[in-house]
């Protein structure tokens, strides 16, 4: 982002809280807990950027994901989409929000349907929105195929014929038929080869570019992430520990947590990680139905301190965009 | 040296047609020496290793030519009951999926004795006793307890710690890892790396690790060997081979990575195209129809494995060409 002027913030997600019950019982199904899968999640989106969701497996990074375009039914919070708090949409008025808000799925074999040909794949939303006659139904396919570096005579075949790099650019195209401004894009790279995961990001780069869309990227691949995004926000189980500008995040971890799981990523250069101290976290991450009392994270904290057991830690801004969830971190005298 | 492998040659023969898994691959290892493979899905990287132990399911696979000499015998000419006494005694295995290669209806303890009474004619409290042990060696919290308990009591990173527990039970001379980290989150994956190095350096037993993670590879390994469409294509100590990488897939790779500690706002380097299809390989190279330094000879003639240097060996008819100083990555 450049220039001086305040960017337009396009999604606004507050207090975000999504609860899956857990029930016991054959057959009156007792409500006795829940998984707390999103705990009390805020953030900004501002258009045109990326902003990165990184986290380890179960810490809640797709629920928020998934929360967010109303695909779960959020338990409390409010977010707001281009100022309109979209979880007081009726289905049929979220289903008109949603032309502007698509999803980029993780598995490109599980989210295309194999009875369809691409095109028809392609063409569904458009049809469903009737934003083209099906007359330049095939025109527009050929369009958004070409968009993606597929060639237009695909359009006729069926998803098996495709390589995983290809179905996933198929997902692409049908999540820009409806020409979204804002796109959630779910660990898009994670089932992809290294190679073919270069391809991809670029074009999710390229799109950005040429359409100025808005991306959620949720990942657990820190790396790619870095590459990709603008700001980061890093959640583990349910909350978001650390929020702040990409260079930032990776200069100047602050959280314990983002500092582990940045140094458990292995940089790809021998010489480096000779030379490199790592923090080995022990243990694992908590059952997020019985996250533990005080900070989510003391159980695993190398540093945790006594009041980090009894308080839970807000998210504070410690120093100008910078955010962070910990009790041992102080704010900055400039903050 | 421990494992020699010469030659091999493992092909799978399908309704769809023949695939050519394994075309040719020779490599070696010595005891306490870390050997890493890498390469995309299906390049053969697995099936290369699985063979020295002949764990490929005949049909449709067979192991067509090729010798793998360990320990002074050849493991291809072993028959059914000779080659059980190598596994899981002198070579081990450790696997991607540690929920789906643990037994689900056998406890963590009976699962680790198993290879005991099998290969040591241990039983009973010693082999409970040296459970135990290995189990506390792993770092699992209050192992005695967990001994009793079933896999699905077991968290992701635990399981894999119970598999090195179970594969290390026999001090294994040379120990396969076929990609033991690839389904566990980074924190996880950090200590399994760590735990098998420390391991390593208590038992001096040497050390395959299948991956496709090159973040990994740097972290671990002495030597790396890449693979493409079943060739080996590039091999060379760790350092020699990301700082002075020859061979255009191998620049590729390291070039299409993102890095933690690279100028942000450099666009990608992306090889076009994917891999080939294994059961109509292309005549020639199989990365010619990728490759952006392409002559006329790469679509006739599969380029010889040739050394660059004494312990450096590339596949190409260009490797001359290829620049030295490391991947060039294109600004955007």
């Amino acid at each position: 982002m450049s220039g001086n002027h305040k960017p337009k913030v396009l999604l606004s997600v507050q207090n975000l809280k999504k609860y899956f019950p857990i029930r016991q019982g054959m057959v009156i199904r007792r409500h006795v807990g829940d998984v707390k899968a999103v705990d009390d999640v805020s953030f900004d989106i501002y258009e045109g950027e990326t902003l990165g969701l990184v986290g380890e497996s179960g810490c809640g990074k797709t629920t928020v994901g998934r929360t967010l375009l109303r695909l779960y039914e959020p338990t409390g919070g409010k977010v707001f989409f281009d100022g309109q708090d979209i979880t007081r949409l009726s289905p049929s008025e979220m289903r008109a929000a949603r032309r502007k808000m698509q999803m980029i799925f993780q598995d490109p074999y599980a989210s295309l349907n194999p009875r369809m040909t691409v095109g028809n794949i392609i063409s569904e939303p458009m049809l469903y929105h009737r934003i083209v006659s099906r007359a330049d139904r095939d025109e527009r396919v050929r369009e958004l195929l070409e968009m993606v570096g597929l060639r237009a005579y695909f359009a006729k075949r069926y998803p098996h014929e495709f390589s995983g790099g290809q179905r996933q650019r198929i997902g692409i195209a049908r999540s820009l038929a409806l020409e979204p401004s804002f796109i959630v894009c779910d660990e898009p790279i994670s089932a992809l080869d290294v190679s073919i995961q270069a391809q991809i990001v670029n074009l999710l780069e390229e799109l950005q570019d040429t359409l100025g869309l808005t991306y959620l990227f949720i990942a657990h691949d820190l790396s790619m992430v870095r590459h990709i995004s603008d700001r980061i926000a890093v959640m583990y189980l349910g909350k978001i520990v650390e929020l702040t500008d990409r260079n930032e995040l990776y200069d100047n971890p602050l959280h314990p947590y983002t500092k582990a799981l940045l140094s458990a990523v292995p940089i790809p250069d021998p010489v480096i990680e000779e030379q490199r101290e790592i923090i080995e976290l022990e243990g694992d991450v908590p059952s997020p139905s019985n996250p533990p009392k005080g900070c989510n994270f003391n159980t695993r904290c190398p540093l945790a301190q006594p009041h980090c057991f009894e308080a839970e830690p807000p998210l504070v801004e410690v120093s100008p965009g910078h955010h962070v969830a910990c009790h041992l971190v102080e704010p900055t005298e400039t903050a | 040296m421990l494992l020699e492998v010469e030659n091999l040659v493992t092909r799978f023969y399908t309704s769809e047609g023949v695939v050519h898994a394994v075309n040719g691959v020779s490599y070696n290892i010595d005891h306490g020496e870390t050997l890493a493979i890498v390469g995309e899905s299906g390049c053969g990287k697995s099936v290369s290793v699985r063979s020295i132990m002949r764990l490929i399911p005949q049909p449709p696979g067979k192991i067509e030519s090729g010798r793998v000499m360990f320990k002074g015998r050849d493991l291809l000419g072993l028959n059914d009951e000779q080659i059980r006494k190598v596994r899981g005694n002198e070579i081990a295995m450790i696997f991607q999926d540690p929920m789906t290669s643990l037994n689900p209806v056998l406890t963590i303890e009976r699962q680790i004795t198993e290879a005991l009474e099998q290969h040591w004619k241990m039983s009973g409290a010693a082999a409970t006793q040296r459970a135990a042990e290995l189990l506390e060696m792993v770092s699992i919290p209050n192992a005695r307890a967990r001994l009793k308990d079933y896999p699905y009591q077991f968290s992701g990173g635990m399981r894999q710690r119970a598999m090195v527990a179970m594969a290390l039970a026999c001090e294994p001379d040379l120990l396969i890892a076929d990609e033991p980290t690839t389904a566990l989150d980074v924190t996880i994956q950090s200590q399994i790396v760590n735990l098998v190095r420390r391991l390593q350096q208590q038992t001096n037993m040497a050390i395959i690790w299948i991956t496709h993670d090159l973040g990994v590879v740097a972290r671990l390994a002495q030597r790396v060997m890449v693979m493409y469409a079943g060739y080996v294509i590039e091999a060379a100590p760790v350092k020699e081979l990301y700082g002075n990488p020859r061979h255009p897939y191998t620049l590729g790779l390291l070039g299409s990575l993102p890095r933690l500690d690279a100028p942000p706002n450099t666009r990608l380097f992306s090889i076009p195209g994917q891999p080939p299809d294994q059961v109509a390989l292309p005549e020639g190279c199989p990365f010619a129809p990728r490759c952006h330094m392409v002559i006329e000879r790469c679509l006739h003639e599969m380029p010889p494995e040739e050394p660059v240097s004494e312990h450096h060996h590339v596949a190409c008819w260009r490797k001359d060409d290829v620049g030295n100083g490391g991947p060039r990555v294109r600004q955007s």
